[in-house]
């Protein structure tokens, strides 16, 4: 039997405020442990909660920006369990009256663009950092608590259960960060948490409409990650099921190690969270001129981009979706044509050198070494005729390397083409007499031979003259 | 007449006049303190030496010529689920008995800014959770008028220090009648003001919805300062209401002519005992003399308050407490595991009626019963509330006793849970309805009780019942008297 699997994300996404949800500290990564701390996200006898304005303005912005309903009435719920990572032994969050609910968002796949549903957006707090002496809180000695992250701010994002696939639910994830890092919600660095899936995975009869038995996967944190847990989890469910067995409801860690699940807690042993309306919050009631206010507020988002850049610039869709898929990728390409560089091109040197070489290094578009100015500079010198396209991967090879500038890089390297038809000519005879086997091949009608004497020219002329003149020239040599 | 027995602004004005210091004021209590206080154990943490060295700054002050604060100088007693920065903050229990807050409650902090003397930290029910202050996980609180009874509670503390002298004025919180209850057991002054009225910022939460602070003391006079230096809207505190604060002494005026005053007859309950009842509706007799008009009315949703406030309480106390659990601060008590380490401190830790509530709370707020109970109560809730809503368009104030009987003897309820709650009757209906209440002494029982008249007001309107209370205790001298406790009169 054929199966299909049924895939579900709940991607929580730390929100970049300065401040935590219901306190003054501070939210900064990487701070000494236990100093962005106070009486409030400590969980002290006696404090109480204040709702940061700015995360309902985030909640609202990221349920806009994926076409959800805002509730004008919502609230927050006490969710309860108890784990030393959550001082109160509840997480504030919410949970029948969520922020957004009821929205979208497209996504592409082999078979065209797939709409998923987005069941809600809710608001909630992060809980703090466990440092076990051991491997996990039942076999260590000792468990240290940072409580740094505590009170941090979260959206958790829910998805219908419409993905199909590893490569569905990651183009959904990556979907999801490019629209939060457009409307600036969050820094999605998902190497420092900002970002990370819960993910549901079940199978079903291909063709089937009821659902199948799901498992949990908690706290995925890297794309690659977020793919080979659900592979391995369809492949583990499928072999459950092909066997005759039933898969078990319950919740699964991911090692990304050795590259397996593990079952963490079964349903038996699920969690009553027994949640309860907040009674220290009163309830958030937004109006709609405040809604409609923070849509205006609202960036160009990801697929209006793409299409827009399809529109203006004629780019590919192919193209015009990579550029957009994050905000960093998409203002870079714009600052490279309000630079002056032909849409193409720039688009062009984007796939091409700068993202071999930012993948080489494992660097963010962001962190590039050459910026949007330089490289729009450069593709300047090749629409000039400075360089050629082929002496400007040298030069963008240079300009990795350092600060200079294309031009002076050009200048100190001699990098400059040569458009001089008398000196090319020279070079051009050298080589049609020095080889006379080449030069008879192409003569009997092997057009081919051409090849290996302009790359001969082209090497002599160290790569400085105009491949087109080379070929020109050698062309009509040849055949008068 | 020994300086512990006067209200404070009696003792504000002999300050003011320097016919008296705060050194000489605040031994006088410290004096009746070594005198009584092993009979009546109001206190769990006295400061004495922080409470010496504040009279002395206040007297330097006053010594200067400056003008000194309403509170300055006069010594309090603070109940122990207020957090007070460097000193111990127990709640009564021994899961924080070693607990020391690195912050002030909001109140605090308004009431450092009038450098008022402070005492000390006052027993409670652990967690203020009772009625009687045997619930105090260290010893039970006396009653100064007969130490065979209880004091009242969960202020039980705060109440019997200003009664018995040890405290000139106090802090309490109110939740199903923390305040008024035990300030009627110990013929005193106490006020629960309007839920928002006065921070929780804090306060050691029981029940969120429900918990306010507010003043005991020995008139409404003092009542009415206190509250103008605790009162007012807080950022730290978002259910803390956002109006403006009266000047409440304003209303320290004798006038209820033409007040309409109404009589629930749901609190006047079977059951209730016959010497409060004579009592009390002579003071209401009292109020028709001085031209006040009296109507019969119903709050008909009363005989659920009870219940309602047992799963609403219960089911916020039961999340609330849930940080107590041995790991970041507190008592801990060690386990093979974690599980086995939150278990074992909770378990040693916390005391059987704070226990048996946060069952009936986690019971009501389960999976499957959560409509059936919680979700029930939320709703009846609403109720009790609209009850009052109607009843406030036809009067200005309801008047009832603040609890069905005197102050009952220690152990005599204690295996009797249900009957303990029933002593909130006439109190925890406020509290589901965020009203303000204020408790004065109306007279004594045939055993010399004290007995409490309830005067309960409109939302934020305080100015209401403090004048009505104000009117009321001109006409008497019921709590100017002081208990003679263990032979050692006033």
């Amino acid at each position: 039997m054929n199966y299909e699997a049924v895939i579900g994300l709940e991607i929580h996404c730390e929100l970049k405020t300065k401040t935590k949800i219901f306190c003054g500290c501070e939210t900064g990564f990487g701070a000494e442990q236990n100093t962005h701390v106070c009486p409030v996200c400590l969980g002290l006898p006696g404090v109480l909660p204040t709702i940061n304005k700015r995360v309902v303005e985030f909640g609202i912005k990221a349920g806009l920006a994926t076409n959800c309903t805002i509730n004008q009435y919502s609230k927050f719920d006490r969710k309860n369990y108890y784990y030393p990572d959550l001082p109160k032994n509840w997480q504030t969050s919410q949970y029948d009256l969520p922020i957004a609910e009821h929205g979208w968002v497209d996504i592409d796949t082999e078979s065209g663009k797939k709409r998923i549903r987005l069941t809600r957006i809710h608001m909630e707090e992060d809980a703090g950092k466990l440092v076990h002496s051991g491997t996990n809180i039942k076999d260590s000695a000792t468990s240290n608590v940072d409580y740094n992250r505590t009170g941090v701010p979260l959206l958790e994002i829910v998805s219908e259960p419409d993905l199909s696939s590893a490569e569905e639910a990651r183009a959904y994830m990556e979907k999801i960060k490019a629209i939060m890092e457009y409307i600036d919600v969050s820094n999605c660095r998902m190497e420092e948490g900002n970002l990370r899936a819960d993910i549901n995975v079940s199978l079903r009869p291909e063709g089937s409409k009821e659902l199948g038995t799901r498992t949990e996967m908690k706290n995925i944190n890297s794309f690659k990650s977020l793919e080979d847990a659900i592979n391995y989890e369809i492949e583990r469910q499928t072999e459950v099921l092909e066997d005759g067995g039933h898969i078990v409801q319950e919740t699964r860690t991911w090692d990304p190690e050795r590259g397996i699940t593990l079952s963490m807690r079964s349903k038996e042993n699920a969690h009553d969270y027994r949640y309860m309306p907040e009674p220290d919050l009163p309830p958030i009631v937004t109006t709609a001129e405040q809604i409609e206010a923070f849509r205006k507020e609202l960036p160009e988002l990801p697929d209006a981009r793409r299409e827009r850049l399809q529109q203006e610039f004629g780019l590919s869709d192919y193209d015009a979706g990579i550029i957009t898929s994050t905000r960093a990728m998409a203002e870079y390409f714009d600052a490279m044509v309000s630079e002056g560089a032909d849409a193409k091109a720039a688009a062009n040197w984007m796939m091409g050198d700068l993202s071999k070489n930012l993948n080489a290094e494992g660097k963010e578009i962001q962190d590039s070494p050459v910026d949007a100015k330089r490289l729009a500079q450069m593709i300047a010198l090749i629409d000039k005729g400075t360089i050629s396209s082929k002496i400007a991967k040298t030069v963008f090879k240079e300009m990795w390397a350092s600060d200079a500038s294309p031009e002076q890089i050009v200048k100190d390297k001699g990098l400059v083409q040569i458009t001089d038809t008398k000196e090319i000519e020279g070079v051009v005879d050298a080589v049609i007499a020095a080889n006379p086997k080449a030069v008879e091949e192409y003569k009997a009608g092997k057009k081919k031979a051409i090849g290996a004497l302009v790359g001969q020219v082209m090497k002599q002329t160290k790569g400085k003259a105009n491949p087109q003149m080379v070929n020109q020239l050698l062309a009509s040599k040849l055949d008068n | 007449m020994r300086l512990f027995e006067q209200p404070a602004h009696v003792l504000h004005d002999m300050l003011v006049k320097k016919e008296i210091t705060s050194a000489e004021l605040t031994q006088d209590v410290l004096a009746r303190m070594d005198e009584v206080e092993g009979d009546v154990k109001a206190y769990l943490h006295v400061t004495k030496e922080a409470a010496l060295v504040q009279a002395k700054a206040a007297d330097e002050k006053i010594a200067r010529g400056d003008a000194i604060a309403f509170l300055e100088g006069i010594p309090c007693a603070i109940k122990d689920n207020i957090c007070t920065k460097g000193v111990p903050t127990t709640c009564a229990s021994k899961i924080l008995e070693h607990f020391v807050p690195p912050y002030d409650a909001t109140v605090m902090t308004k009431l450092e800014k009038e450098h008022p003397v402070m005492l000390g930290k006052t027993n409670m029910d652990e967690f203020a959770m009772g009625g009687s202050t045997e619930n105090s996980g260290f010893y039970p609180t006396h009653n100064p008028w007969d130490t065979d009874c209880v004091p009242g509670g969960s202020s039980g503390g705060s109440a019997a220090a200003v009664a018995a002298g040890t405290a000139i004025w106090a802090l309490g919180s109110d939740t199903g009648g923390s305040i008024r209850q035990p300030a009627s057991f110990c013929g005193v002054v106490g006020m629960k003001p309007t839920y928002g009225r006065v921070s929780r910022y804090g306060l050691v939460a029981y029940a969120s919805s429900l918990d306010q602070i507010g003043p005991i003391a020995r008139d409404v006079t003092d009542c009415a300062h206190i509250l103008n230096v605790i009162a007012g809207h807080d950022e730290m505190d978002s259910t803390s209401a956002d109006a403006a604060v009266p000047d409440f002494t304003k209303a320290l005026k004798e006038d209820v002519k033409g007040l309409k005053i109404g009589l629930p007859k749901e609190y006047f309950v079977k059951g209730m005992d016959a010497d409060v009842e004579k009592t009390v509706r002579a003071a209401i007799d009292k109020f028709k003399e001085l031209g006040a008009e009296v109507v019969e009315i119903s709050l008909p949703h009363t005989d659920y308050a009870i219940s309602t406030y047992y799963l609403i309480a219960p089911a916020e106390a039961a999340t609330n407490l849930e940080r107590y659990d041995g790991i970041s601060y507190g008592e801990r008590v060690n386990g093979a595991d974690v599980v086995e380490l939150m278990t074992n401190t909770r378990s040693e830790k916390f005391g059987e009626e704070v226990k048996r509530r946060i069952m009936i709370g986690n019971y009501a707020l389960s999976a499957g019963y959560y409509d059936a109970y919680y979700l029930k109560a939320l709703k009846v809730r609403t109720l009790v509330q609209q009850d009052f809503t109607e009843a406030f368009e036809k009067v200005d104030v309801i008047m009832a006793p603040t609890a069905p009987t005197p102050a009952f003897r220690i152990g005599e309820l204690v295996s009797d849970p249900l009957q303990m709650y029933l002593q909130d009757i006439c109190t925890v209906p406020l509290n589901l309805a965020g009203l303000p209440g204020i408790s004065v002494p109306c007279g004594f029982s045939s055993k010399g009780m004290p007995i409490g008249l309830q005067i309960i007001g409109k939302a934020l309107d305080e100015e209401t019942i403090l004048r009505a209370a104000y009117t009321y205790e001109q006409t008497q001298d019921f709590h100017t008297k002081m208990a003679s406790i263990g032979g050692k009169n006033a």
